[in-house]
């Protein structure tokens, strides 16, 4: 078998490594068609198949045996077969599908927002907008926990979580012990520490960035400010511990750093995890060797205060097919 | 009276001894594996008789140890899933008090067939009896060298050990089984990689319901071919079906696979009957999670001709007018029995029961729970009918294990069958309280729909 294999997503055909997963194949592709994810990272090993929001459909399985797979499949764990075919945003069954798991994931939301310090770059916020879920059918009482501190740097907010589980790969896999995990099941089932226990190591600071929504927040950062008014700035410095390499993005208020955090790439997961000291104690610009603004793409709610990009982007575009079509109507003098 | 392969000496005083159970012809089917078989034979013998798992899904048992993965130098595991607890089935408790050694005598078979050198029981939590059964079980066979080292001189070493649960719903799905016997949390896998492939600590594993391995035990003794010959088309063998609801006799049986569903409610040698002279209203064939069916889709196809107790006939219809045989939990409900109460009951139990990994399985099947509990209790309005039926639809096939299409099948085939029935409680919510909704139309037989040709 050759190494390259041959899928295609939407129409577009694109030839990955054998092995990639769907979700992996859609990213280098890019653009509308990759799927979303919320508790997929490709830094954590195990991580994924848990949100269902990456679902789509496959309607070819291979070039060897070419039967449509029987549901929807989980995109980020699925591996890509020589000949696929696969069905994202062109498939209504997918975004009936997808709708209905990001209706699934705002019944117990909170949906404090206003509030939230992950409000702007919240991965839940960004998927509801594009979902355009505008009312609830649900009439219930959302389940509620207690806040809890976790450490004097973590807070956790377990009514805003959705059990990706992301926080607690990473607690496996990146820091030395793991010390927090899930308790209970189903819809009462939290992130726990064991009796409240600090979380303490060196790279505990990870699962602020990891988590897709505000459950898990920097506590030297909470309330500061909105992220729409900070300016990112990416910088580096020496680090001495040695599984960090030190370049994270600073966000400016004015001349103050109200947080660090480590390089999101534009799937929103880090490049690097940094360790603690970097994220939470160096926060004067006198720490860090300044490089550029940190590219900000232009869909997210931080670019709007964006000195990146400065020439303003057309509001209407012209549509020209559509002038053609109308023409006389265009140029008609009176219009009724 | 019809065969039985399983349930066969169980009214011998002692059958749960070793000595009874080896003077009944116990042990047999070891001897011969062991000494006459090679491990491939025996797979070829358990794929001619066309066993099929009897813990739910029906999957060909042969084939399902042929996908085994044999890689050299890896460990092999067989794990028995006897964390039975889907609401109405009881079968694979039955067996495990009464004849443990049917169980033992099947582990030892089916180890040696997979190659599996040490093979696990891996028995719900609740059943700490039975684990305490088993565990005397294991003693006597050991003491008796069916177990341990170089069983009856060939050669073929194998432990056996019985694992209790946690007593978790969730750690009935395979692969959230080997998590819990892992020691990890209970949460189903996500798939691929199948357990045939890596299970077990990573290893090649197969995992079989009670039944399907003491199963194993006949089809040795007397052959693959003599026990196909039992049953009705796929549906070879027999089954046991664990009746219970508003039966005069309910019970385990083992019934031959085809049998008549009528004849299986209604004659003295099964279930009797309803219990006091009332009717049959609805039934759920085969545990809670399979859909649930008004007394005249029960025992009629939707062409006119009798359900049989089959994987086939049951099924027949897909779920517009059909079910499924599961794992054989037979529930029959009589005139007075509220479907919309027992589906709120069904839905609290998975609700209960969601190992909450995947969103629309731990968010829906809350929803839905709370949802019916308004329509109960007098509370609902029409719209509700509608959204319990898109939650439904939102979950099913969207969930990493069937746990979440278990949740959906009971809601949407009671929203099928019994619409009148919820909208009685939304309609009367202060009579509703009190008077049942009573039979309807359900048991009125449909009526035969021929397609007559135009001249």
């Amino acid at each position: 078998m050759s190494d390259k294999v041959k899928v295609t997503i939407d129409g577009i055909t694109v030839e990955v490594d054998n092995g990639t997963t769907i979700l992996n194949a859609a990213r280098q592709i890019g653009g509308d068609i990759v799927p979303p994810a919320m508790c997929y990272y490709s830094k954590l090993e195990g991580s994924g198949g848990k949100c269902r929001t990456c679902i789509v459909k496959v309607s070819k399985g291979s070039e060897k045996d070419p039967r449509p797979m029987p549901k929807l499949v989980a995109s980020c764990r699925t591996t890509v077969m020589d000949g696929m075919e696969v069905l994202n945003i062109t498939s209504p069954e997918v975004l009936e599908a997808r709708a209905g798991v990001v209706e699934f994931l705002l019944i117990n939301h909170p949906l404090d927002c206003p509030v939230c310090d992950q409000a702007g770059e919240c991965d839940l916020q960004n998927l509801s907008y594009e979902h355009g879920l505008q009312q609830t059918r649900f009439e219930f009482e959302r389940r509620t926990f207690e806040r809890i501190d976790i450490g004097d740097k973590i807070q956790l907010h377990m009514n805003r979580c959705i059990l990706c589980y992301r926080c607690v790969f990473v607690a496996d896999q990146i820091t030395n012990k793991r010390v927090h995990g899930i308790l209970n099941r189903g819809d009462h089932s939290e992130i726990s520490t064991y009796i409240q226990q600090v979380v303490e190591n060196d790279f505990s600071g990870n699962v602020i960035d990891v988590c897709p929504v505000g459950a898990l927040t920097d506590k030297t950062f909470r309330f500061k400010n909105r992220v729409w008014f900070t300016k990112p700035v990416d910088a580096h410095r020496d680090c001495n511990h040695d599984t960090c390499n030190g370049k994270v993005t600073l966000w400016y208020k004015g001349e103050n750093v109200l947080r660090v955090t480590a390089r999101k790439d534009e799937f929103g997961e880090v490049e690097a995890f940094i360790c603690n000291e970097c994220r939470f104690d160096k926060k004067l610009t006198a720490d860090w060797v300044i490089e550029h603004p940190t590219h900000i793409d232009d869909t997210s709610v931080i670019a709007s205060n964006h000195y990146e990009t400065l020439i303003p982007l057309h509001v209407i575009q012209p549509n020209e097919a559509l002038q053609a079509a109308n023409e006389i109507e265009l140029h008609k003098k009176v219009k009724y | 009276m019809s065969r039985k392969l399983l349930l066969e000496h169980i009214n011998v005083p002692g059958i749960n001894t070793f000595e009874v159970y080896r003077q009944k012809g116990g042990y047999r089917a070891v001897e011969k594996a062991l000494k006459t078989l090679t491990p491939e034979e025996i797979v070829e013998e358990v794929k001619k008789s066309g066993l099929r798992g009897r813990g739910g899904a029906g999957f060909p048992t042969g084939m399902k140890w042929s996908f085994l993965a044999k890689p050299e130098g890896v460990a092999r595991y067989l794990v028995c899933n006897a964390d039975e607890s889907e609401p109405g089935t009881f079968k694979d408790r039955y067996l495990m008090t009464h004849i443990p050694h049917a169980l033992i005598e099947g582990m030892i078979v089916s180890s040696f067939a997979l190659g599996a050198k040490v093979s696990y029981i891996y028995v719900r939590g609740e059943m700490m009896p039975q684990i305490r059964i088993l565990e005397k079980a294991i003693a006597e066979a050991k003491a008796a060298g069916f177990l341990g080292k170089n069983i009856l001189g060939t050669g073929y070493d194998l432990e056996l050990y019985v694992q209790p649960g946690g007593g978790a719903y969730i750690c009935g799905e395979e692969t959230a089984l080997l998590e819990s016997l892992e020691g990890k949390r209970g949460n189903p896998r996500i798939k691929p990689p199948f357990p045939a492939i890596a299970g077990l600590y990573g290893c090649p594993t197969v995992v079989n319901n009670v039944e399907s391995i003491a199963a194993i035990v006949p089809i040795i003794n007397d052959g693959g071919e003599e026990y196909a010959k039992i049953g009705i088309g796929r549906s070879t063998g027999t089954k046991l079906i664990s009746a219970s609801g508003n039966l005069v006799k309910p019970g385990v049986y083992e019934i031959e696979l085809g049998l008549p569903v009528e004849e299986f409610i209604y004659s003295d040698e099964y279930c009797g009957g309803i219990a006091n002279g009332k009717r049959l209203k609805a039934t759920v064939a085969g545990g809670s999670s399979v859909p649930v069916l008004p007394a005249n889709l029960t025992l009629k196809l939707a062409n006119g001709e009798p359900r049989l107790m089959s994987y086939e006939s049951l099924s027949e219809g897909g779920f517009a007018t059909g079910t499924m045989l599961g794992s054989g939990g037979f529930i029959a409900f009589d005139e007075d029995q509220s479907i919309v109460r027992n589906t709120w009951n069904f839905s609290r139990f998975y609700y209960h029961e969601s190992c909450g990994q995947c969103s629309p399985c731990r968010e829906g099947t809350g929803w839905m729970e709370k949802v019916l509990n308004r329509i109960v209790h007098g509370k609902g309005n029409m719209q509700d009918v509608d959204l319990l039926w898109d939650i439904q639809r939102r979950i099913e096939g969207n969930t990493i294990c069937p746990l979440g299409d278990a949740a959906a099948w009971p809601v949407a085939s009671a929203i099928r069958h019994f619409r009148d029935e919820f909208e009685y409680y939304i309609n009367e919510p202060v009579k509703s309280q009190t008077v049942p909704y009573g039979m309807a139309n359900y048991a009125v037989p449909i009526e035969k729909i021929t397609v007559t040709e135009e001249k």
